[in-house]
């Protein structure tokens, strides 16, 4: 983006918060200034470091507007606790908004083209960068939710989701319990080991292996998540058949991964053993499995996703009275959306934190991966 | 997920080329014929308290034949025989008309419906957005580490939402199902895209810039057709996880049609051949879909130049 867009950005910005200055706030009554002094105030600073940084450009540029953004929409969250704006936001709410995001906007795609020589601030950036248009996301998910007067029934504020959350923390903490801990870790731990050890055991004899991996390939896109009503049947509504499901969601990938990793020993390196008089076993752990922690991470990471799904899935179809999956689908029929949306948060904090984990022990273990080096 | 997985020894190998049929088929079938033999052997061994406390509270005497013969057509098994499965689904598929709200025809229909609708989209979607990925590096940056972080919150979980969401909007019965599936399915192939549309060789593409290729030209004559063999492998993992979807919606949603539906009803009461039977169904529909991708890719590829 050049220079000039940029500016001609940042003036558009201001115009806007001007504009808002003399444009209706509210659809309903006349919003007087004056009981709310720190709205306009924030409206003329927020318009003034718009300005100032439409004639800076560059990196000060985008902290100027960083800073402008921020109090455009602390201006905007501070109007929304007024009942005349809640819900029947006019012309001059907008302006604010579209200002915000414009401004917003400019600094996302100002940081993303920034080339820094530094590892370190280049880190920072990548990390600041979808952070910062995350936050513009849940911004607008929450302004346009509060300002149009959105029903709580359809789609509930991140606010109201949050306060939800912070709220009810012990059923959450139950629910995590039994849905993660009992149900996807257990299964996930049975399910990944089982397919690691039939992996190993049909690379051993080769005729297994040749008849499991066509079979493994058509069983992993099968919708096996589907046997979860047969597990309710057989495990009972506790935890166990959520485990059961997990372990045969988790399963095939594994097995299917495994395999492939461990043939992709190479021939040199396989001769080298049998020259060295290595034993399987010794072939085995030495050069085999290492060779296959890739594959292996792959579908750790895979089933990562599938587990939590198919222990979600699993309570639908019957649970004792905890869990994410049941809590969404009571809570979604009582019509409590924000509920739903905490359990939701809920489940996408445990997703990502168990990936993450998964993916931090695979940088720690496949560090001499050429994907790793740099 | 991995096609090209098990590389064989040198004299299999030959051994593939000169009769590959046996060597090929030999130990499917024979793992095939063992997972059959011992499905046979635990829905006896499942089945055999059910049966006998059948028997005793009818004060029947029986046999150890009996008792075998019981466990082979129970009518609530615990597991249903492999027999008890197929006569089942034959009898669901032909028994009925295809209309009829019993027969299993009526009820795939209407998910292959949802996951072929739900199908397009995630696969109009993820085309999309690769193509804006690629093309735009603030997209790059900023979008992308969402897309990949939307995949690690359990997206069914947001089912039931959609459904109510979509419902007070006025919209039901087929699109909340396919929005589901496309939401399930739009990220394999945004990914498989991004990754194809960038795998063109830098030589080529530096040879497109002596041409002064306009970017568009770049995208329709290198980009996009090195990425094809990307899009259909994306394809097929993306179309097996669509089915996924549309199955797993019908759950909350109470739908009174589909496979989903099937199993929900099944379970609720009790009727295992029903589960299995929609559970088979289910299956050959995945099995179907991906062979149709597969003779897609095949045909493209012809189209395309490609040696077969």
């Amino acid at each position: 983006m050049n220079p000039r867009q940029l500016r001609l950005g940042f003036i558009l910005a201001t115009a806007g918060m001007l504009l808002a200055l003399v444009l209706p706030v509210s659809g309903e009554a006349a919003v007087s200034w004056s009981a709310r002094p720190i709205a306009p105030a924030l409206m003329l600073a927020a318009a003034l470091l718009f300005a100032t940084s439409a004639w800076s450009g560059g990196s000060k540029a985008v902290a100027l507007g960083l800073a402008g953004a921020l109090c455009g929409a602390a201006t905007t969250l501070v109007m929304l606790a007024d009942p005349a704006i809640a819900g029947s936001a006019a012309a001059g709410f907008w302006a604010i908004v579209l200002a915000v995001w414009l401004a917003a906007a400019l600094c996302v795609m100002q940081l993303a083209t920034i080339r820094p020589r530094a590892e370190l601030v280049r880190r920072a950036l990548d990390l600041a960068v979808p952070l910062l248009f995350g936050a513009v996301v849940f911004y607008l998910w929450e302004v346009v939710v509060r300002g149009f007067g959105v029903s709580p029934v359809i789609m509930p504020a991140p606010s109201a989701a949050a306060a939800r959350f912070a709220a009810s923390l012990p059923i959450l903490g139950g629910d995590f319990v039994q849905t993660f801990v009992r149900g996807v870790l257990i299964g996930y731990v049975i399910g990944c080991g089982a397919g690691l050890l039939v992996a190993i055991v049909a690379q051993r004899f080769e005729f297994l292996g040749r008849g499991l991996l066509p079979l493994g390939n058509f069983f992993s896109a099968l919708p096996l998540v589907g046997v979860a009503p047969i597990m309710v049947m057989w495990f009972g509504f506790d935890w166990p058949s959520k485990a059961a499901v997990v372990t045969l969601v988790t399963f095939f990938p594994m097995l299917v991964n495994a395999l492939a990793g461990l043939s992709s020993a190479g021939h040199m390196e396989r001769d080298l053993m049998r020259s060295y008089g290595a034993d399987h076993r010794q072939t085995l752990i030495k050069l085999y499995l290492p060779a296959a922690l890739p594959f292996i991470f792959n579908a750790l990471k895979i089933n990562a996703t599938l587990a939590l799904i198919g222990a979600i899935v699993a309570e639908f179809f019957g649970t004792p009275t905890q869990g994410i999956g049941f809590r969404i689908s009571t809570e979604a029929g009582r019509m409590a959306i924000d509920m739903v949306w905490a359990e939701i948060a809920l489940a996408a904090i445990a997703g990502m934190a168990f990936y993450g984990l998964v993916a931090l022990a695979e940088r720690a273990t496949t560090f001499w991966h050429p994907s790793y080096r740099t | 997920m991995t096609n090209s997985a098990l590389a064989l020894p040198e004299p299999v190998a030959g051994a593939l080329k000169r009769r590959p049929l046996v060597q090929r088929y030999a130990p499917i079938a024979t793992i095939v014929l063992v997972l059959i033999a011992v499905w046979y052997v635990a829905a006896v061994l499942m089945n055999l308290s059910l049966v006998r406390d059948g028997f005793e509270r009818e004060e029947t005497p029986y046999t150890v034949s009996d008792l075998l013969a019981g466990t082979m057509s129970a009518e609530r098994p615990l597991l249903p025989a492999p027999h008890q499965v197929i006569s089942g689904f034959a009898d669901s598929v032909f028994g009925y008309s295809p209309m009829a709200p019993r027969s299993l025809v009526y009820h795939s229909a209407v998910t292959l419906s949802a996951t072929l609708l739900g199908f397009a989209l995630g696969a109009l979607l993820g085309i999309a957005l690769a193509l804006m990925i690629v093309h735009s590096r603030v997209l790059a940056k900023s979008l992308l580490p969402w897309i990949i972080c939307s995949q690690m919150v359990p997206i069914l979980a947001l089912a039931p939402i959609f459904i109510v969401a979509l419902g007070a909007m006025g919209l039901q019965g087929l699109l909340p199902k396919a929005i589901i599936s496309a939401y399930l399915c739009f990220f394999p192939i945004a990914i498989g895209m991004v990754k194809g549309l960038n795998a063109s060789d830098p030589m080529q593409l530096d040879l497109m810039r002596t041409w002064s290729a306009t970017p568009r030209q770049v995208l329709s004559k290198l980009r996009w057709p090195s990425a094809i063999p990307f899009l259909f492998a994306s394809l097929k993992v993306a179309i097996s996880i669509s089915l996924i979807g549309a199955i797993v919606a019908e759950l909350p949603t109470g739908g009174e049609a589909g496979i989903g539906a099937r199993l929900l009803a099944g379970s609720y009461y009790g009727q295992t051949i029903q589960i299995w039977t929609a559970l088979l169904a289910a299956a050959l529909l995945a099995s179907g879909l991906i062979g149709l991708v597969d003779i897609a890719e095949k045909i493209t590829g012809l189209r395309m130049g490609a040696r077969p």
